[in-house]
């Protein structure tokens, strides 16, 4: 096997895996293929069973059952180390007692490759670090040592790299920096990577493709645009940015638009961005889609109008100003309002109407639950806002 | 290959990982366990066995027959009562000591010292520099300390602490004093690595919180120390308990001093070995029944 | 409404004043007191140690209690009294046998308690506690009466049978604390970077667990140097350097036994020293590079 990777990376495909632990099952039959050559992230919050995912691929854990092929070939009872497949860890897992260079060898020499020595030197250089080959990793920053990590695994040449959050342990600025880093050392090698990560933003910016992933099962996946524009379920639309969703019965279903009654108003979806065109159905807008009006709006086709509600609290936030608007019988809404004019556009407390364009609305293919109906007053932020709003209502009247 | 590699589809793998598991495990304990099974518990089973027999029937002495004599528990009971009770004394005593002593010592060196890691390494290796010392040597140093025409004496009988005729080697004082002396590394160095590691912050918070210093050490740092308390007493009582060499009288005691150690090491060596054996479990038992009940009380499971 | 919604409102009118707060105590008039006491503590532990070293120079006759005069015969001559040295070779012939055999047996079974799931495990852990928790003279006077039942001739395998089984529940301890620490994802990236299950062991996790093993070996041969209680009891016989000094403490205690107790002190002194020192340069390099 040593020697015979292929350079350009190789498919990867899982097919109706399933991972059980005692008392718990991490995967549900995950169907899954990934082209190869392409960066790939898998999304979701901790637990998802995304870190799972990326042990099986690499073999560290056994599926309880289906099948893992990589470039074709079936892999599922392959050794790790019979495995072409390198991984970057979450803790960049660095040998404490090699030197950075020597790290980097490791696999090369241990695949039997004859000019170790000088494809470490280069894949050190491919990361800027040739000049502390002979540290050890101690002695690095953070940044330093997730680039040690991605050399001692890009430099097998693997068909596959998979990469375990590598980093989260840094710190914003440094993450960014490596982000793009990491964007491009892909471009340059050309490999299949297989990226995990709770960091929506992260996700997004580096990955061609994002697969949101909950409980063991992957909600849905496409393109960051596509996802983020169209969420297609409740978890995708709250995981990935912030969305205001309402949920309604159909009272229309028409050939270009699907109408939804939101507290008596007729809230209009195009009818080839909702999953469902009939029955309770839960639509959302983005908060940043939003606009603010002091004065109610004339109604007109192709905008959505709810309203008249109050503002309970406006917070400002650099680029844009955020307020939470309260419309009687509706949850909380979130409008994202940039910041054109110096000073709010809207006083708390102030009476507002919110708007959109019907275009930018979705449906999403979950069951409504029930309480999603109601205001989802869970953070604690927005209670202590509707307290105050009440308190201070009750000092008014007194 | 190919085939191999299909007809291992998954169920078969998550059934044999376990299997393998449990036997590179058993290659793993295997040797050390059987070994501490041949020279522990069968030493201790042959101890119990040892303790029941009776003497031979041409009454040569050091000849005995297995047999379920339980009189030489009495016996062991009856002529050596005081004895455990003076062991127990002691033993107690020593502990409270050295927790005593090494309580600010421990606390001077993992949080005073803390800034200063060149003294604290310093300090730390003077702790436990009476290790590198021989036990036996550095005792009978005490004796020539505490001898009668030593120092320690001459002063005290200039000061009147001390009349003409009194001596101090071959009391229980030198003997606790060595008891005390040569297990204070056992009690400093737990409780220096729990306090070591002790976080400052939470001293701070307490203080945030209006927490003087009494109960700032009372409610914080004592609670948080408390598993090395634990250890080091433990560490240090049951030693101490078996201790014969600072009760010996060729060291720091006399007849007047005899523990349970003394008696089991002078039985055995005079060939009474069934007496020796009662005494010996019924120290065991003895030591057994409060560290398991102070273990329990404490609630400390990570002894080991 | 409750405090505690004032709280949530960011009200502070209703929150108790603020008491003053005592002073935080770092420093003051109690850590001096602390630290004298310590000092003072440190200083008497060191009576004996310096009394057995200045007395490894004395010109001692019969006995070595009075002090008669600065020598080097002592140190120039220690085989001069030839049961000190012979004592002295046999307690460094059972310190290196047991110190291995102990160190291997004890390592295998830290692994597999940290590393494995097996049955009876309660049952293992109690059997590894119990040793250390069994005054030594109940340990000697089991394994002695053993081998006086088994007719065993005593000598020096049975002092090193006896000190393997002391030692393997100490070197347990050590290195279960090293392999508890070890990253579970070193490995895994050694297994991830093609090395065989073989490789894995000897060019990861054994080197990694290094510092654990050896110091496990040192305490197990301190441990084991330094044993009278229990040798006392397996040693028939043979005699070892402990073992020398106090069948001699009736007698009188040659000059040459604080000669070899002041050179192993200093041996050990300047290894902890060392490898104190070696840490804190690591710490130091450490500290400069982040």
């Amino acid at each position: 096997m040593a020697g015979s990777f292929d350079e350009s990376g190789a498919d990867l495909e899982l097919v109706g895996v399933t991972k059980r632990f005692p008392g718990f099952t991490a995967i549900e039959n995950l169907n899954l293929t990934i082209p190869a050559g392409s960066f790939f992230a898998l999304l979701g919050p901790s637990g998802c069973g995304k870190t799972t995912t990326l042990r099986l691929v690499a073999g560290l854990e056994a599926p309880t059952a289906g099948r893992i092929l990589i470039g074709g070939k079936e892999v599922t009872a392959t050794k790790p180390h019979q495995r072409p497949v390198n991984t970057v860890f979450q803790s960049y897992a660095l040998f404490p007692h090699m030197t950075v260079l020597a790290n980097v060898e490791f696999g090369l020499k241990r695949r039997g490759i004859a000019n170790a020595l000088a494809l470490a030197h280069e894949a050190l250089r491919l990361v800027e670090l040739d000049h502390v080959a002979s540290r050890r990793p101690s002695q690095l920053s953070g940044g330093q040592q997730q680039r040690v990590a991605l050399a001692r695994a890009v430099v097998n040449r693997p068909a596959l790299l998979l990469l375990d959050e590598p980093l989260g342990a840094l710190d914003l600025k440094l993450r960014r920096q490596m982000q793009l880093e990491l964007k491009s050392i892909q471009g340059e090698v050309g490999l299949t990577f297989l990226h995990v990560t709770h960091d929506q933003e992260e996700a997004m910016t580096m990955a061609d493709t994002v697969a949101v992933m909950n409980k063991g099962r992957i909600e849905q996946m496409g393109a960051p645009e596509e996802l983020y524009e169209l969420p297609r379920t409740t978890f995708v639309a709250n995981f990935l940015g912030q969305s205001n969703l309402f949920t309604g019965e159909v009272v229309e279903s028409g050939s270009d638009a699907v109408t939804v009654d939101i507290a008596g108003l007729g809230i209009k979806v195009p009818r080839e961005r909702a999953q469902r065109h009939a029955g309770e159905v839960t639509i959302g807008v983005r908060p940043e889609k939003l606009t603010l009006h002091t004065r109610k709006p004339d109604t007109a086709a192709g905008v959505n109008i709810l309203g008249p509600g109050v503002i309970i609290d406006a917070s400002f936030t650099g680029v844009s100003t955020q307020y939470l608007v309260q419309v009687p019988g509706l949850p909380v809404i979130t409008v994202f309002a940039q910041n054109m004019a110096f000073g709010p556009v809207a006083e708390q407390g102030a009476e507002v109407w919110v708007s959109w364009r019907v275009e930018h609305g979705f449906g999403l293919a979950d069951e409504p639950e029930p309480e999603a109906r109601f205001a989802a007053d869970d953070d604690t932020r927005t209670i202590a806002v509707q307290r105050r709003q009440r308190l201070e209502d009750e000092l008014d009247e007194a | 290959m190919a085939f191999g590699a299909f007809a291992n589809t998954g169920p078969d793998l998550s059934a044999a990982a376990p299997r393998r598991r449990s036997y590179v495990a058993l290659i793993l304990l295997a040797p050390g366990v059987l070994y501490l099974v041949a020279t522990f518990v069968a030493p201790l089973v042959s101890l119990v066995l040892t303790s029941f027999k009776e003497p031979g029937g041409d009454f040569e002495v050091g000849e005995y027959v297995y047999a379920f004599r339980w009189e030489n528990y009495a016996e062991a009971i009856e002529r050596f009562g005081e004895i455990f009770l003076r062991t127990f004394g002691y033993s107690l005593l020593a502990t409270v000591l050295a927790l005593v002593i090494s309580y600010p010592l421990a606390y001077f060196i993992g949080v005073t010292l803390r800034r200063f890691p060149l003294w604290q390494s310093l300090t730390l290796i003077l702790v436990i520099a009476p290790f590198f010392i021989s036990f036996l040597l550095r005792t009978l140093a005490w004796k020539a300390v505490f001898a009668d025409e030593g120092p320690v004496v001459s002063f005290l009988q200039s000061i009147g602490v001390l009349g003409p005729e009194d001596y101090l080697n071959g009391t229980a004082f030198t003997v606790i004093f060595g008891l005390t002396y040569n297990y204070i590394p056992f009690m400093t160095l737990p409780i220096y690595a729990s306090l070591e590691r002790l976080d400052l912050r939470y001293v701070e918070a307490g203080g945030d919180l209006y927490a003087g210093a009494g109960q700032r050490f009372w409610r914080i740092i004592l609670p948080l120390s408390l598993p090395g308390v634990v250890s080091g007493t433990l560490l240090t009582f049951i030693p101490a308990s078996g201790d014969y060499v600072n009760a010996s009288k060729d060291f720091l005691g006399s007849t007047n001093t005899v523990m349970a150690g003394n008696v089991i090491n002078d039985m055995f060596f005079q060939s009474f070995y069934p007496l020796s054996a009662a005494v010996s479990i019924l120290l065991m038992v003895a030591i057994l029944i409060p560290v398991i009940a102070y273990v329990a009380k404490s609630g400390s499971e990570e002894l080991l | 409404m409750t405090t505690q919604e004032a709280a949530v409102l960011g009200r502070a009118e209703e929150a108790p004043a603020p008491r003053r707060r005592p002073r935080s105590g770092r420093g003051g008039a109690g850590s001096w007191v602390v630290g004298a006491y310590s000092l003072l503590a440190l200083g008497i532990m060191m009576i004996p140690i310096v009394y057995t070293i200045v007395f490894s120079f004395n010109d001692a006759r019969r006995t070595n209690i009075v002090w008669r005069g600065f020598t080097l015969d002592n140190w120039l001559g220690i085989c001069d009294d030839p049961r000190v040295c012979e004592s002295f070779g046999n307690s460094i012939i059972v310190g290196v046998t047991a110190t291995i055999a102990a160190t291997i047996l004890g390592t295998m079974i830290a692994i597999a308690i940290v590393r494995y799931t097996f049955r009876m495990r309660t049952l293992v852990t109690v059997l590894l506690f119990l040793p250390m928790a069994t005054p030594e003279v109940v340990l000697g006077s089991g394994l002695g009466s053993q081998f006086v039942n088994m007719g065993v001739e005593r000598g020096l395998w049975t002092i090193i049978v006896a000190h393997i089984m002391f030692c393997i529940s100490f070197v347990v301890v050590t290195v279960r604390a090293r392999v508890a620490s070890l990253d579970p994802s070193l490995e895994e990236a050694g297994r991830d970077l093609y090395a065989s299950p073989g490789q894995v062991f000897w060019r990861v996790t054994l080197p990694l667990l290094m510092p654990g093993i050896l110091a496990a070996a040192l305490l197990c041969f301190a441990l084991s140097f330094d044993d009278f209680i229990i040798t006392n009891f397996v040693s028939g016989n043979a005699e070892t350097f402990p073992k020398f000094v106090y069948v001699a403490a009736s007698r009188g205690i040659p000059p040459q036994s604080n000669v070899i107790a002041s050179a192993v002190f200093f041996l050990a002194i300047i290894l902890v020293v060392v490898a104190q020192l070696s840490a804190g340069v690591r710490r130091r390099r450490l500290a400069k590079a982040g």
